[in-house]
């Protein structure tokens, strides 16, 4: 009898729930074709776009498609938060430790920054940053300097400033020989790694890949005929040109959603840490490991295996704040299509799909990434 | 069995019922309207001059000011509106999706947005133009000068694309910085992050003169970049509504022109001049041809004023902006503003 009763309520909330979509479905087609004559199309994405991007890591002007505009914000988006999940991880990691410190200061410290930080929506923690802080930072025109005729660096109110070079006639060649020395050196490493792995002594495969792919950089770049042409900034006009640009906004961005995630990070990390058995740390200390050592080598790579699962949420979720970016003007993908694109063409069906279906991807693909990771540190035995 | 078919009983006669209210808005707004007992005005939450809160927390504005003389022309009542704020971007989506019954919101009239959103633009009734504010200590005059400039921008807006053309077609160099949320605009530019704030000349004029520290540091290049007709905006295909939209303008501008006030409108009724009876309602039923009661400009100028009353009072001499008529003067004192005539 209840067995009858459960699968009839099954069976009705199956019917209840495809009759929603159906029924939100067809509003939305009816909706589209009563009230707006215009049927969905994607062909918009190839008019021009019209305005200009100041932040853009590929060149963009006003006369490419919408659709370039769309891919500067994605790449925009990733600026953010490739750099940002690095970043929140290794603070984070810094944090999670502190807080399990037996220095009753630094815990406190490590203790108070994560509940000021996770307490604190991500918005007004952004606006706060941004408005008290970031943009309170020197005009251009009084801009901070530091090794100012060898390596200029600016830093203003708008941004950091710094020499960057540009591609000349040699660069095509110059490519291939970094290519070549970067093969080299993953070819050396490897068989470093093979080596240390028979005899039982590993040698130090990271510095030797370092040491190669330097030398190989420099022999070129003595070889060849300047292949890059390094460009200073200067203030000139209204503005400091020149060299390479990261906006205040990028910064104002980054800053704020590196110590907002790092702030979850951390307790993953302390809980990581407390779940690896005492005796090991014991064990270790026995063995006459500093307590350095014993976090970096025993503590630290078993504490990872329970760590990475919520690291993978707290990275996905950090690609998805980087649209809170839209508050402070830095255009991120969802500012650009949500906003510019979508007001200015009208298109509110097609521009939020490609929204949708861009973050979903996204996501899926960093959880794909991660969860191989995951599987490949799990316990295997 | 029985307890699916009930189920799915359920689910047909709601859909249906869902699909009907769907429906529903194809009928005619000015039905809609009336039904629902006031009118819904997509307009500024805060955009001085034209749609701002007051001291009493009411929304006060040109933009406002034309609601209410639409509710007045309703329903005799200038109070029953209803003021839905909406950013720039979100004001078509309200529109199409009949949140509100018209766009009250400085809305330039471009041939693309008339032809890309859902929406059918009624009566330009105020003429702006795009103009460039720097901080005086720049020493700017022209827009050559501004060559390499940061610009902060609303992302969106016509003026974000005036720009750009405007300064691809003198070759000069740019960055824009929008900003989706105004306030956060204006104080970017005030830190300087920006060098140059651009938006139209009404709106530069107003939020310099009411909310910044020291209006005098900034001015506005004697320069206007384009061309922006703000026009109110209905949704398309409901002809009987975008008449009714445009006529309340039409008979705001007429009564100024032949000088009826509110303070004066009552000496009218009696007046012996035929366009001003057809006007007033006391001969011919013009109202009765736009679905509205017979004394609906009675109840507009009396209630909210004309046009010259609505923009002394929010744009002019008697408000903090003291904006020059200019184009906006009649066009019997040489100005743009023209209605067609009570015939």
């Amino acid at each position: 009898m209840s067995a009858f009763y459960g699968s009839s309520i099954r069976s009705s909330w199956w019917l209840w729930s495809r009759l929603s979509w159906f029924f939100l479905y067809s509003n939305m087609v009816t909706a589209l074709r009563t009230q707006k004559e215009v049927p969905i199309s994607y062909d918009f994405l190839h008019d021009t776009a019209g305005f200009n991007l100041g932040e853009s890591a590929i060149a963009f002007t006003c006369t490419d498609p919408i659709h370039r505009a769309m891919l500067v914000g994605l790449l925009n988006t990733f600026k953010v938060s490739i750099t940002g999940i690095a970043l929140a991880t290794l603070l984070g990691t810094f944090i999670g430790v502190m807080r399990l410190s037996t220095n009753f200061l630094v815990s406190k410290i490590a203790w108070a920054y994560i509940n000021v930080f996770r307490n604190i929506p991500p918005l007004l923690l952004l606006i706060f940053w941004y408005r008290a802080v970031f943009l309170k930072l020197p005009r251009v025109q009084e801009a901070i300097v530091f090794f100012d005729p060898v390596f200029p660096i600016y830093i203003a109110n708008r941004g950091l400033f710094f020499p960057w070079g540009t591609p000349t006639e040699s660069w095509s060649t110059y490519r291939w020989i970094l290519l070549a020395g970067f093969v080299l050196a993953v070819f050396v490493a490897y068989r470093l790694r093979q080596h240390g792995k028979r005899t039982g002594r590993m040698p130090l495969v990271s510095l030797w890949f370092a040491v190669i792919l330097l030398v190989v950089t420099l022999l070129g770049y003595v070889i060849l005929p300047d292949p890059l042409e390094i460009t200073k900034p200067a203030l000139k006009g209204f503005n400091i040109r020149g060299g390479a640009t990261l906006s205040l906004e990028f910064w104002g961005l980054l800053f704020v959603l590196v110590i907002y995630a790092a702030a979850y990070i951390a307790e993953a990390v302390r809980a990581g840490i407390l779940s690896v058995d005492r005796g090991q740390r014991e064990a270790a200390r026995a063995l006459g490991f500093s307590s350095f050592n014993i976090m970096r080598l025993i503590i630290l790579p078993q504490a990872i295996r329970v760590v990475v699962p919520p690291l993978i949420s707290y990275a996905i979720g950090f690609t998805k704040n980087t649209s809170l970016g839209l508050a402070i003007g830095y255009t991120d993908f969802f500012a650009i299509t949500g906003g510019l694109i979508l007001n200015n063409t009208g298109r509110a069906v097609e521009t939020l799909t490609i929204i949708l279906l861009v973050y979903l991807t996204i996501s899926l693909i960093a959880s794909l990434i991660l969860n191989m990771y995951n599987r490949r540190i799990m316990l295997s035995h | 069995m029985s307890k699916k078919f009930r189920a799915l009983c359920i689910c047909i006669f709601v859909l249906l019922a869902l699909t009907l209210s769907v429906h529903a808005q194809d009928t005619s707004t000015l039905a809609l309207v009336q039904e629902r007992g006031h009118i819904i005005c997509i307009s500024h939450s805060g955009y001085p001059g034209f749609g701002f809160l007051d001291e009493e927390g009411n929304f006060s504005g040109f933009d406002t000011d034309f609601c209410r003389a639409t509710a007045a022309a309703i329903f005799g009542d200038a109070d029953a509106h209803e003021i839905l704020p909406a950013s720039s971007a979100d004001r078509f989506t309200f529109l199409a999706t009949g949140e509100g019954d018209v766009i009250y919101r400085t809305t330039t009239w471009t041939l693309s947005r008339d032809t890309d959103n859902n929406a059918q633009y009624a009566v330009i009734y105020f003429y702006d133009g795009q103009g460039l504010m720097v901080p005086t200590s720049l020493g700017i005059s022209t827009i050559e000068e501004l060559d390499g400039a940061t610009i902060c921008t609303d992302p969106g807006t016509t003026s974000e694309l005036n720009i750009a053309d405007a300064f691809a077609a003198r070759g000069l160099e740019y960055t824009p910085l929008p900003i989706e949320d105004d306030e956060e605009a204006w104080n970017t530019y005030l830190e300087g992050r920006c060098d140059v704030r651009t938006t139209d000349r009404s709106y530069l004029a107003s939020y310099a003169s009411t909310a910044f520290p020291n209006p005098e540091e900034h001015m506005v290049l004697d320069i206007t970049i384009s061309k922006e007709p703000l026009a109110h905006v209905v949704r398309n295909g409901d002809d009987q509504w975008l008449d009714i939209i445009q006529w309340v303008t039409f008979a705001l501008i007429n009564a100024e022109e032949y000088g009826i006030t509110s303070e004066n409108v009552d000496d009218f009724l009696d007046s012996e001049d035929p366009v001003v009876r057809r006007m007033l309602g006391t001969e011919d039923d013009f109202g009765g041809k736009l679905g509205l009661p017979s004394d609906w400009v009675y109840q507009m100028i009396k209630q909210v004023g004309n046009y010259g009353e609505m923009f002394d009072r929010n744009l002019g001499a008697g408000s903090p902006l003291n904006l020059p008529r200019g184009p906006n003067a009649l066009w019997t004192d040489g100005g743009l503003i023209y209605a067609p005539p009570f015939r």
